[in-house]
Formats: C-alpha cells, structure tokens, sequence
C-alpha cells in the first residue's frame, strides 16, 4: 500500500528519483532548487539510494555530467532553476540529439534582471526549444507522479529523449503537504531497467556526439523533430498504465468544470489549484467558466488542445512570463497560433500575472475572466496586458 | 478549512511549528499545507509561516490573507506589526506574553478574540531557551482543538529526536495554562 505521509514537496521529488534507483545524479544547487539535491546527496550518503552523487562546480558541468552517464546507459537524474537552467543552456541542446534520457526537475524561478529568487516561468519558456519532453505539476502529489512518468517516458526505446518536470518554486516546492509515496518494490511495476539502445564503450566503440556536417545537420534536427512528436503516444500511453497501477489519471490537457463553459481560463502550474477555486467562485455567481491546463507542453498537444477548446467562445490565456517586444506571452501566442484559421475560433485574450512571486489570487482570476467577456463582447481589446501591476 | 499565520522573529522556530502542526493533521487523515513566507531568511527579523488544514482536499496557492487563527511567538512583534491584520471576522489571536489580556487588549487595541500564555517563562522552564515554537502549540491546540495533542508527539519526536521529550513537556504545560 502506498503511504500517505506529510512531506516537502521538494524532498517529494527527490524520493520519486529514489524510488526509481537512479544511478547517477549531477546537479548544482540552487534555490528554490536546494532541498531536492541536499536531500538526494543525504539519500545516497545514507546509503539509501545507490548511486553516484557527483558534485559539480555549475550547471555547465552537471548537465555535461549527466549527458555523459547517460550516454554509458545510467540512469540520471538532475535538477535546477533559473539562472542554473540558463547556465545549462546550450548543453541542454545536445542531450536530445545524443538520445539520453535524462531526467530533470525544474523548479520554476523568475530570471534576473532585477535579481528575484522567487517563482514565475520566465526560466522554462526559454527553454522551451531545446528539444526535451516537458511536463507541469500542480501539487506535491503530481510532482512525485510525473518524475515517476518521467523515467518510462524518457527511458522507451520508441522515445529515447530528455525530461523535464517543473514545479513552481517556493509556492509548490516548499510546501508541506500529504502526498501517498509509492517505495522502490511498487515502483517497479512501472519502471523497468533501463536498457540503453547504444552505450559508450570502449570494447564497442561508437561516436555520440559527432559534427553534424551541412549535408546531415538537416536530417539530425528531422530527426529529433519527428521523435519529440510521436512522443506523445508513449506520454500518455505512459500516464493510461500509471492509473492502470496506481489509480491516479494524468492528460495532456486537464479541464475542470469546462462543461457548458463559454469562457474558459488557460493556465500552467500550481496556480491551476488556485484557478479552480476561483473557478468555484465564479460558477457561484452564475459566470458559466470552466479551467484548461497545460500538463504536457512540450510536444504541444495541439489535437488534445483543439479538442477541448471545441465549442468555447471566450479564452482567457494566462502567462507567467513576458516575451518582450512580443504579441503576448508565450503560452498565449501558442494558444493562438493553434487555433489560427479554425472554424468557430474563440475570442482570446493574453494575461501576464505572477511574475517574480507576485501571489496570483482568485480575484486576480475572476478579473482575467471579466475582462477576456468584456473584450470578446466589444471586438477588441488589448494584445495582451498585465494584471495587477502597481500604478503608484 | 482553517487558516493560520503564526508571527515570530528569523529563527524563532515560526516555520517548523507550522509544519509540525501540518504534518500532526496529515497524520490524523486531514489535509494541510504548510508554507514559510518565502524568502531570505533573516535572524531577528519579523517572519510569517502559514498552515492551512481541512477535511478535503486543498485547492488554493494563494497566500493566506484571513486567518482564522494568528499565533504570536515574540510579544515585541505586536509593537512593529498589527497581528490582527485580515483576521477573519471571529477570528482569534493567540499570544506569547506576561501580561494579561486586558492590559494587551488596551496597549495594543485588540478587539479579537485572544487566549494569552506566558510561553517565554514555560520555554525557559523546559529547554533553558526564549524559543516557544513548540510550547505555543500547546496553547493553539487547547483553544482551537484543530488537532489531538497526542497527535504531535509523532512529528516532534521526528523533528527534535532525544530533546522531543522537553519540547512535549513544554507543549503540554502550555496546553494546561493558556488562558
């Protein structure tokens, strides 16, 4: 029986990475970050965890270290924030083009400039076309459930590519809360073995890692391309045995209340939790609304999205991060380019609240939603604006 | 759902007595979240920590901004922040002091609903130090039932291991005192 215990969220993810007997973790610590990676370093210095804990001295280094174990097939297991992320940048290209599957939490944090440690999205949407699987959770519970899901995702010969989940910082990652662990013998119903398909080694030699010349870069990025795609199938076939075994549901696309909803709210995270109340709130008050969130935003699931979305005249889109000098923020922009051209298109509107750990509140929902009805019904509004900006 | 936002100082234990009351709830089958005011952690300087508890599932990530209950570690906060701020209208507040309530209601204006307990003394009593994290547990759970006494011993032993028996002590003596 899986154990219903008050946990860290943040010590949550470190014993999902656990429970799945991960043999190498590389990473850096950085807040909101630390706990995980303190808490996986005592994991495997309590001789709980056998794996090798590599220390490193960047993000550079760890993500470098992690395509390196992964690439002599070991399972791997990392995480950051931020500007640790951005550190990682142009490593974590690589990792999709060599096939490792990595996995990675990402504890959502706002990127400096000025210097915040607190939660937003700004780091994962710059990194949002490095090629990696990417998944959202909205609570303690979730963020166990998707590093597991992760693992057999990343791991399935069919996929073959990086991971990351994320989390949002502080507002979910420090938070106490009941979640019911699965230990090491229940996980292994899930997760088997990993079996590399190609490992470095020096008895077989192979090159990973070569010059993509102009005659074959082309190809390379098809490649990646086509895989990151048809990942899809094995994400959520993935989540179908997962509540096969343990009985918890996971889509692509969540809604909440969407039936017979005309306006709908779009959001990502762990401020979804906070939306459903306002959800609640406003279904009180007869404002027929209902919830979409994006649990799986990389392959973007465009079928799964089109679906849902069928018959919603209003959407109010919300971003946790700016795009300067954009048409709205990126989620909104994704939103709308999805839905370009297709018959019965909703009016949508583009939010952008929350940044740097600005608390997001139902109200600030509820005035996101009367604003999104009020702009659908004039024609017109703005491209996109922020809510609950300071005026003095 | 019930919400709590205890006041201390950096360092006074403000954050672990939210998350000792979480975990004491998840444990008696309840739900609860338990959350610092996130941030730099000053010593010395005014924090907040925030426990939510319910009978169903929690569905919100705001900040809590009416408490039903405000726990007050360090009685010199009342002089630099109103405690009172956003208390739910039947709200309680429930205070660290050597006074008694009359003359805190007077010097500071409070017009909730407020049990006192002189926990400084009882924590010096137990553990020899002005930390009354623990011992203020005492006085929230004699004045708001929101879990078993019993139901924190499991969680202090995890958190304190061999000086969980002095925190109890202190916990219990608060718990027979509050007023």
């Amino acid at each position: 029986m899986p154990k219903r215990v008050g946990i860290e969220v943040s010590l949550a993810a470190s014993e999902a990475a656990c429970a799945v007997d991960s043999d190498v973790i590389a990473a850096y610590p950085i807040t909101p970050q630390t706990h995980i990676v303190e808490h996986l370093s005592e994991l495997v210095a309590d001789g709980k965890l056998d794996a090798e804990f590599i220390p490193v001295e960047s993000e550079h280094s760890a993500m470098s270290v992690c395509i390196g174990s992964s690439a002599v097939g070991a399972r791997t297991f990392t995480a950051s924030s931020a500007q640790g992320l951005a550190l990682m940048h142009e490593i974590l290209f690589i990792a999709p083009a060599l096939r490792t599957p990595i996995v990675m939490a990402v504890v959502n944090r706002a990127m400096s400039g000025p210097i915040s440690i607190w939660n937003d999205h700004s780091d994962i949407m710059a990194e949002r076309d490095v090629g990696w699987i990417q998944t959202f959770a909205e609570n303690g519970q979730e963020v166990f459930d998707l590093i597991i899901h992760a693992f057999r995702v990343a791991e399935d010969p069919k996929v073959l590519l990086p991971v990351m989940v994320n989390l949002d910082g502080f507002t979910l990652s420090h938070v106490i809360e009941p979640i019911e662990m699965l230990n090491a013998r229940e996980v292994r119903r899930y997760i088997k073995p990993y079996k590399p398909q190609m490992v470095l080694d020096p008895k077989h030699p192979v090159t990973m890692g070569a010059v993509g010349v102009p005659e074959v870069y082309t190809e390379a990025k098809q490649q990646i391309e086509s895989v990151l795609r048809a990942s899809k199938k094995v994400v959520v076939s993935a989540w179908k045995e997962f509540a096969r075994l343990y009985g918890r549901t996971y889509r692509p696309i969540e809604t909440y209340r969407t039936k017979g909803a005309e306006v709908v709210l779009m959001t990502m995270g762990s401020v979804s939790e906070t939306a459903m109340t306002a959800v609640d709130k406003m279904r009180d008050k007869e404002i027929a609304v209902g919830l979409m969130r994006f649990r799986l935003w990389r392959p973007f699931p465009l079928e799964e999205f089109r679906r849902a979305v069928k018959g919603v005249k209003v959407l109010a889109v919300l971003d946790r991060a700016i795009s300067y000098g954009a048409q709205g923020g990126p989620v909104f922009m994704e939103v709308r380019s999805a839905l370009y051209g297709q018959a019965g298109q909703p009016n949508i509107s583009g939010f952008v609240a929350g940044l740097g750990g600005r608390d997001i509140t139902t109200d600030m929902f509820e005035e996101m939603v009367k604003k999104a009805i009020r702009y659908a019904k004039k024609g017109k509004g703005p491209t996109y604006e922020l809510i609950g900006v300071r005026e003095k | 759902m019930i919400e709590i936002r205890v006041h201390g100082r950096g360092g006074q234990g403000a954050v672990t007595s939210t998350e000792l009351i979480a975990l004491a709830a998840i444990n008696e089958g309840k739900y609860a979240q338990a959350f610092p005011s996130f941030g730099p952690e000053r010593r010395g300087a005014p924090v907040m920590a925030f426990v939510r508890i319910s009978d169903a599932p929690i569905r919100t990530r705001e900040r809590v901004y009416n408490p039903d209950i405000v726990v007050v570690l360090d009685p010199t906060i009342l002089k630099i922040v109103d405690v009172t701020a956003g208390l739910k209208k039947n709200g309680m507040v429930i205070l660290n002091t050597s006074k008694d309530e009359k003359e805190v209601r007077k010097a500071f204006g409070i017009k909730a609903k407020m049990a006192v307990v002189d926990a400084t003394d009882i924590a010096m009593k137990h553990l020899g130090r002005p930390i009354t994290n623990t011992t203020m547990l005492g006085a929230l759970i004699k004045t708001t039932g929101i879990v078993d006494i019993k139901s924190m011993e499991r969680p202090l032993k995890g958190r304190f291991g061999r000086i969980a028996e002095i925190n109890i002590n202190a916990m219990q003596q608060a718990y027979k005192q509050t007023q």
